[in-house]
């Protein structure tokens, strides 16, 4: 039940996103978030995903491993639509019965959110699938390098993320360890209201954390005894280069920022669709 | 009543690209009060053979009954769980509670006994992996030594007198006298408390020693089952696979080869002792 977590997985393949330099695809996710916060119409929302689903096919990572990233949601998404849904009252009322009101306003604002999620969700785990962990915190080690100036520790912070990314799938398979061993010795992690779940859960998280922090000690040794001092002075065995390749991908995703930007304050598709729909309730209300 | 398992095989990550199986068609019966070995190369499947015994993973296929209980039904799981104590490889995995005290009740308290009997059986399995009650009884279980963490760690299961011991490489990482210790403790509860034990070692003196029956895993299969005197006459097959048999059956064969009449079948230091003594007490005669 941990393995479901794909967020951080890498995906192995050979295609032109896993070749794109690491840095090239953190400004990438950075200006495709951008993206998906300036859109205001649901319409030109289907852009900003067919461009997600573009980059996916180029990536050749299966569409299904994307969408997992989801799954961890499938609570939280539905909620937030019905939340909205409910709550925001603007535009035309479409429904009222009762205490329910639903607008226009409510509607576009659940659609938005929703999709925003998941747009957000999915652009992340393509990151993390079409790059190694390593390559990743070296692309952000050497976009925030600016920042030393400032004493900015991008290198430690870089690190940091480094060995925790390092370390996620050895803590699940510990944490499954640590919980068979308990189940063994008869604990009852299913039963109960929520406070009595919650404590049956401290018999697994303490050896979970005092086996963390012994091994964050040993590695801290195995470290420094390999003389580890930081940033400072440290070679790369591999030095990132920045190509055309990495050149094109940025100007695309540019062009679709301005496509957005240009669409959107044009035209209002938004606004023209619900009023052709606009009959439907004006006549029922 | 014993512990029968048919048919059984296992796949991980069955129905992604990773899936391997790791146990193939295993048949295998523990009968009461038995002492098995379990022994075979890295990655034959030993560990995960025996997390099938008491339900924490359930098989592909096949089926794993413990005392007449279907490990593959919810219900009777619990049930079939409680009869069998598992002691993991290291005991990280499992000590967490404030004392040792507290540690090692920890199963006796899962299966909802009074308190009297809860200490009665604290106390007990204390004296049997031989903790002094009074000094560690208080002591934090994460400021003891390797060897006590692994006392406790045992002490923790067998308070909970599991009708089979379940021990995933328990000697690993301690030195011959712990080694010895720990031996003679799983001898002390069995001839206690009756129970039958599985023991997965890497080391075939240890088996030699204790089992009765022993069972050798190869690629996920039973590549053979028998008592430890045929199992051990098996020495170029063992050797094939990367195990070893144990050194008295070895030096036996060697003097073997070098003219010594000595019988077959040897296989502990002792019986290799009589053989040679027997053998000198002959010749000395002739
Ligand atoms: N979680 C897992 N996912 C996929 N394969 C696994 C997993 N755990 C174990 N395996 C594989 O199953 C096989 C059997 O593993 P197992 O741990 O049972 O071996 P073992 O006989 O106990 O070995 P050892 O003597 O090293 O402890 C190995 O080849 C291993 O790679
Ligand atoms: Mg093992």
């Amino acid at each position: 039940m941990l393995k479901d977590i794909t967020l951080g997985q890498y995906f192995p393949a050979d295609s032109v996103v896993h070749r794109l330099d690491p840095r090239t695809k953190l400004v990438l996710l950075i200006m495709y978030i951008v993206a998906v916060f300036i859109v205001k119409d649901i319409w030109v929302f289907g852009l900003v995903l067919g461009f997600m689903l573009f980059m996916t096919a180029m990536s050749k990572v299966p569409l299904n491993y994307v969408l997992k990233a989801i799954k961890p949601m499938r609570l939280l998404l539905p909620l937030m639509f019905l939340l909205n849904l409910f709550m925001i009252r603007t535009g035309d009322t479409i429904v009222s019965w009762r205490f329910i009101t639903i607008t226009t306003g409510g509607v576009r604002q659940a659609l938005f959110i929703v999709l925003r999620l998941i747009a957000l969700v999915t652009g992340a785990s393509l990151l993390t699938l079409t790059t190694t962990p390593v390559s990743l915190t070296e692309g952000l080690e050497r976009l925030l390098s600016p920042l030393k100036i400032i004493k900015f520790p991008a290198h430690e912070l870089a690190m940091m993320m480094t060995i925790a990314l390092r370390f996620i799938p050895t803590l699940l398979e510990e944490a499954d360890k640590i919980m068979k061993a308990q189940l063994a010795r008869g604990a009852d992690l299913e039963s109960g209201n929520i406070f009595k779940r919650a404590k049956a859960m401290l018999p697994i998280l303490i050896p979970l954390f005092v086996n963390s922090f012994r091994r964050a000690e040993e590695l801290a040794l195995a470290m420094e005894s390999r003389c580890y001092h930081g940033g400072e002075g440290r070679t790369r065995l591999k030095v990132l280069k920045f190509g055309w390749r990495d050149l094109w991908a940025i100007l695309i995703m540019a062009a679709l920022i301005a496509a957005v930007v240009i669409l959107q304050s044009n035209l209002d598709i938004d606004g023209y669709i619900i009023g052709l729909l606009r009959p439907l309730w004006t006549r029922s209300a | 009543m014993p512990i029968v398992i048919e048919k059984l095989t296992y796949t991980y990550q069955s129905g992604s690209v990773n899936a391997f199986t790791a146990l193939k068609d295993i048949d295998l019966t523990i009968k009461d009060g038995e002492f098995v070995g379990l022994i075979g190369h890295t990655g034959s499947g030993k560990s995960t053979l025996i997390q099938q015994l008491n339900g924490l993973m359930q098989p592909t296929s096949g089926r794993v009954i413990v005392d007449g209980y279907d490990m593959s039904d919810k219900k009777q799981r619990a049930k079939g769980r409680s009869l069998v104590g598992m002691v993991f490889q290291y005991p990280d995995y499992q000590l967490f509670d404030e004392t040792v005290y507290k540690d090692i009740s920890f199963g006796p308290r899962n299966m909802k006994l009074d308190n009297d009997e809860i200490d009665r059986r604290v106390r007990e399995a204390m004296r049997l992996v031989g903790l002094d009650f009074d000094e560690f009884a208080e002591k934090s279980p994460f400021e003891l030594s390797g060897g006590e963490k692994r006392r406790t760690a045992l002490a923790g299961i067998i308070a909970m007198y599991p009708k089979y011991l379940v021990l995933d490489e328990p000697m690993a990482g301690l030195d011959p006298a712990g080694r010895r210790a720990v031996l003679e403790m799983i001898d002390g509860f069995r001839s206690q408390l009756g129970c039958a034990v599985v023991m997965v070692s890497h080391s075939m003196d240890d088996i030699a020693r204790s089992a009765e029956k022993v069972v050798v895993l190869r690629d996920g299969r039973i590549f053979t089952c028998g008592t430890p005197q045929e199992i051990f006459s098996l020495a170029d097959e063992l050797y094939e696979m990367g195990l070893e048999p144990p050194f008295a059956a070895r030096m036996a064969s060697d003097l073997r080869r070098r003219g010594l009449l000595l019988p077959h079948g040897i296989y502990t230091n002792e019986a290799l002792a009589a053989a040679l003594a027997e053998y000198k007490g002959g010749r000395g005669n002739a």
